[in-house]
This record gives structure tokens, sequence and C-alpha cells, in this order.
């Protein structure tokens, strides 16, 4: 069998035999289902969308997704295993992705059962299913970012609360920068090439449209370009510290 | 075969192995001696691929770890200091894990998870998680995870720690027990450890090779070596005892009476002694011959570096 996916499997039995999946899923279930409902107004809209539930993501996402990746590395660094995985014949890259991979299918599961909103909306009205399918897989994708910066700053530190707060603020400074708090604060001096540059860094610009339905190659690929980026980043950083 | 040369390691200002060169031929049972921060595990560490080294050069059946680390670390069966594990897995679990990054499938990974279990007697906590195990136990699970994959090397960090006298009897067994063409190295602080399993002895400190060669060798520096004790049921004359011939030195200790002979370098005094006795019927209780004392020599040469 595939390194990764030995790695994959053992990561993602662990946060099963942990209480760590059941209660990241319940959460992000019990806390999406508020959004919508209540600060979205899902049902007020009389819209048959699923867009108040999508537009909650980003910020469900920058506490939770920290929270389930801040073990990753913090823990086996802690732990000592680290020493055993690294001395086994499995490359970072393939422990890196392994890791990943395992907590991204959780966030996916996670994703998945709330499936009964998208039922809600179908027993009351049309709803477009296309738009709605490809605003999960966006939001899917989007999480997947959040876990690749997450388990980066996993990397960084033997501390998992450390690890936790730091993932916060980079993924906040993602999920701001295209916001007008921060473009005004860059908008009198800075060169429009700098604005653009740190506008387009934005989680929030790039999933808005993918959660209206608009899949563009460019959102998606950068998404991807993201957490490849921050996944090297986590596993040169790895590489670094691993025996510190 | 391991093929170390000039292999150095220092964190910052601290150097923590300093220029070590060693070769370890299929067969060696190798111990590690040495006192805390010598430079032992960080030794183990470079040579299991763990932790680059800051100079020299590494190479294991003839691949070099800086380019061939994967290959190398196939043939190397490892268990860290303190037999890190994940807490979260049953040793069923965690075995199984080990067995498949190993490459072991189907009936033969079952069949080695079975053999290195009953070798290391886990049935009874297979299910249990491993978190809630005795140190005892995760020592064991640790070393299960070493062997699982019969290596043609085995690199154990302070194998027996923490286990009873039991358990430290089982582990030496089952390293003796090993093929007799592999090579095993094993750190450790028990000195009588390397005389019961070791068959090479290597003591550093302060990161340097300070002896390699057999534990008898090394029982040879002891002054104790070959020295003739005797304890007398009442007190007689034995001023005799030190004038005999290749006797160089004479020790009674205060407390039990016992009196020590030592020998010249190289010469046998026991039938002097026994003769003696005789002789002189001397009321003589016991009588053995010291096998030299380790703690000594250990002492001796770790502090002798230090100066």
């Amino acid at each position: 069998m595939n390194m990764t996916s030995i790695v994959f499997k053992r990561e993602f039995s662990s946060f099963f035999a942990t209480p760590v999946a059941y209660v990241f899923i319940a959460i992000f279930l019990i806390l999406s289902g508020i959004f919508s409902f209540f600060i979205g107004g899902l049902f007020e809209r009389g819209q048959a969308d699923l867009l108040p539930f999508f537009n909650f993501h980003p910020w469900l996402y920058l506490f939770l997704v920290p929270a389930i990746a801040m073990r990753s590395w913090s823990e086996e660094r802690k732990s000592g295993t680290i020493e055993l995985l690294m001395t086994l014949p499995i490359t970072t890259w393939q422990a890196t992705l392994g890791k990943f991979l395992a907590a991204w299918l959780v966030l996916g599961l996670a994703l998945t059962l709330t499936f009964p909103l998208w039922l809600t909306v179908n027993y009351l009205g049309n709803p477009d299913n296309g738009i709605i399918i490809a605003a999960y897989l966006a939001s899917w994708l989007m999480s997947g970012a959040f876990l690749a910066i997450s388990m980066c700053m996993s990397a960084l530190t033997k501390n998992q609360v450390v690890a936790f707060i730091l993932a916060i603020v980079v993924c906040f400074l993602f999920v701001v920068s295209g916001s007008n708090i921060v473009l005004d604060a860059f908008q009198d001096w800075a060169p429009s090439v700098l604005l653009d540059t740190i506008a387009s860094f934005s989680f929030l610009t790039h999933f808005e449209s993918m959660a209206k339905g608009v899949l563009a190659a460019n959102d998606v690929v950068y998404f991807l370009l993201v957490m490849a980026t921050w996944l090297y980043a986590g596993l040169l950083i790895i590489e670094q510290k691993k025996a510190d | 075969m391991i093929s170390v040369k000039n292999l150095s390691k220092s964190f910052g200002e601290f150097v923590a192995v300093d220029n070590l060169s060693f070769d370890i031929r299929p067969g060696d049972v190798v111990g590690f001696l040495g006192p805390n921060g010598a430079g032992k595990s960080t030794t183990m560490k470079m040579l299991t691929g763990f932790l680059n080294p800051s100079a020299g050069e590494i190479r294991v059946a003839d691949m070099a770890i800086d380019q061939s680390a994967k290959q190398i670390q196939e043939k190397i069966g490892y268990l860290p200091e303190g037999a890190p594990a994940y807490g979260d897995m049953t040793p069923l679990q965690f075995l199984n894990f080990i067995a498949e990054v190993r490459g072991l499938k189907g009936e033969e990974k079952q069949k080695r998870i079975a053999d290195v279990v009953a070798k290391v007697e886990l049935h009874s906590v297979l299910d249990r998680p491993i978190e809630n195990l005795s140190k005892g136990f995760k020592r064991r699970v640790g070393l299960a995870q070493a062997i699982i994959h019969d290596p043609d090397i085995l690199i154990m960090d302070e194998p027996t720690d923490g286990l009873d006298p039991n358990q430290k009897h089982q582990v030496r067994e089952l390293i003796r027990h090993l093929a007799k063409d592999k090579i095993v190295i094993i750190s450790t602080h028990i000195l009588e450890e390397v005389t019961a399993v070791c068959n090479r002895v290597m003591i550093i400190a302060q990161g340097k090779l300070l002896f390699d060669s057999t534990p008898d060798a090394l029982l040879q520096k002891s002054r104790y070596y070959r020295a003739v004790s005797l304890r007398l049921s009442y007190s007689a004359d034995i001023t005799g005892l030190a004038e005999l011939d290749g006797v160089a030195d004479m020790q009674v200790e205060q407390e039990s009476g016992q009196v020590t002979l030592f020998p010249e370098p190289g010469k046998e005094i026991l039938h002097h002694v026994t003769e003696h006795v005789q002789r002189h019927k001397l009321p003589v209780d016991t009588l053995f011959i010291e096998q030299g004392r380790l703690d000594e020599v250990f002492r001796e040469i770790t502090q002798e570096g230090q100066r």
C-alpha cells in the first residue's frame, strides 16, 4: 500500500478514536444551523437557495479548522512520535499529505452532514441544485486552504494552543484581506497594483463568486495554490523543527 | 555494515557529537555506554536518519544516509528514547500501522504481528489504548514495532529503561536470540547489561569515543580484574598475603573484614593464595575471584575524558 494512504488511514481513524471528529462535526452542524437560520434568515428571505448558509462558512472555518488542525504536528512533536514517524520509510511529503487528506475528509464529512438543509430547501421550493453542489465544492475547497494554513502553524510549535491562535490570526488575515477595513488602510498610499494583489489574496472574494455557483478556473486554482504553498511551507518547517 | 566517519553534530555552540568514527559489522551487538548527555542518543538519531549530521559521513549497507535515507530506514528497526507511540491507538492497531508501513501484507502481516506479540508478551493489553498502559508495556510495544519486520539493523535507545527485573531479563533474552548476522546497537546506563548481551562496548562521553572493544577488555581495565577476595571467620595474621608472588596490593575493608588481593598486571595469583592459606591454616570462609568492577572502570574512563 502507498505510504500516503497508510498515514491517511491512521490519521483518519485517530480522529474518530478520540472525540475530536465527533465534537467537531457536532459543533459545525449546530453553528451552521444557527448562522443560517437565525442570523442569515434562511426562511425569512423567502428564496429557495442556501446562500445564507454558505456565506457564514469562512467565519465558521476561521475557528473550527484551526481547532481540528492544531494537533497535527504539535502533538507529534510533543509526544515524540515524530521521531518514530520520521525514521520509518515514509517521506515528510507523504506524511504531510496523509495528515492533510485525513483532516480534509473529516471537514468534507461535516459538510456532507448538512444535507438536511439541502433537503429542506428542496422541500420548500425549487432551488438550482447545480449551484448548491458547486457551492458545496467551493466550501470544501476553501476549508482545505484553511486547513493547509493551520497545519503549517501546527508545525511551528509544540504547543497546541499557540498553534491554534497563530492559525486563527493567519487565516483571519486571508479572510479579511479583501474587505474594506484592510483595503482602506492601504488606499491612500499604496499603488493600485499592491492594492489589487492584497485584495486578490482574500478568501472572501474568491469564495463569494463560487458560492453563487460560478466555479471559475481562477478561483479553483487560487485555493489549490494556497493549499500547495502552505503545505509545502509546513513541510519545510517540520523538516527544520522536527528534532527541537 | 555501518560505517561512520568523522561524524559531528553541534546544536549552536554545544557540541553533542565530536568527530566519531567507527565501523559496525553484522554479528556485532554494540552497547553504547556513557553518562547522560554524552551524545549516545544524538548518534543514534543520526544513524537512523532523524537528525542530519553537522559534519562527517554515515554509510549503511553501502548507501550514504543523506542520499538514500528511506532505503536505509527500511533496513532499520528503531526504538527511540522513551518508546514513543500513538497513545490513542491500541497496540494491535499500532502494530498493524507499523507493519503496513514496513510493507507487510495479508497473512504474512498477521503472522509477524502474532509473532512479535508473543515475543514481548503483549496479549493481555492488545485492545487497550496505549496511553493507558504502564511504562513497561509501552516499552514493549516500542520493542515490538522495532522488530516487526525482522530488520537487519536494530537500534534501541535504552530498551530496558523502566522495566522490572523480569522484563529486563526478557528483553535481554530477546536481543540474544536475534539472528547472529544482524547488527544490534543499544544504549544504556546499566553497566551489567553490556556484559550480559553485548559483544562490543563503546564508551562515549562529551561526544567523543573513549573506548571501543569487547566487554572483557573493559573488565580487564579494572583494578579488580582477577583479584582474589577472601573472608576470614575470625581474625588471623594475614600480613603474609601481601608479600605473595604477583600480588601488587592488598586492601582490607573495615566493615566486612573482606580482604582483597590485587594482582600485578597479567599475573595469576589464585594458586599462590590458596597455597598460603593452606600452609598457614587461615580460617577462610569464602574465597572468590573478582570479575572486575565496571562502575569503577566506567568512572575512570568517562571522568578522564572530562579532564
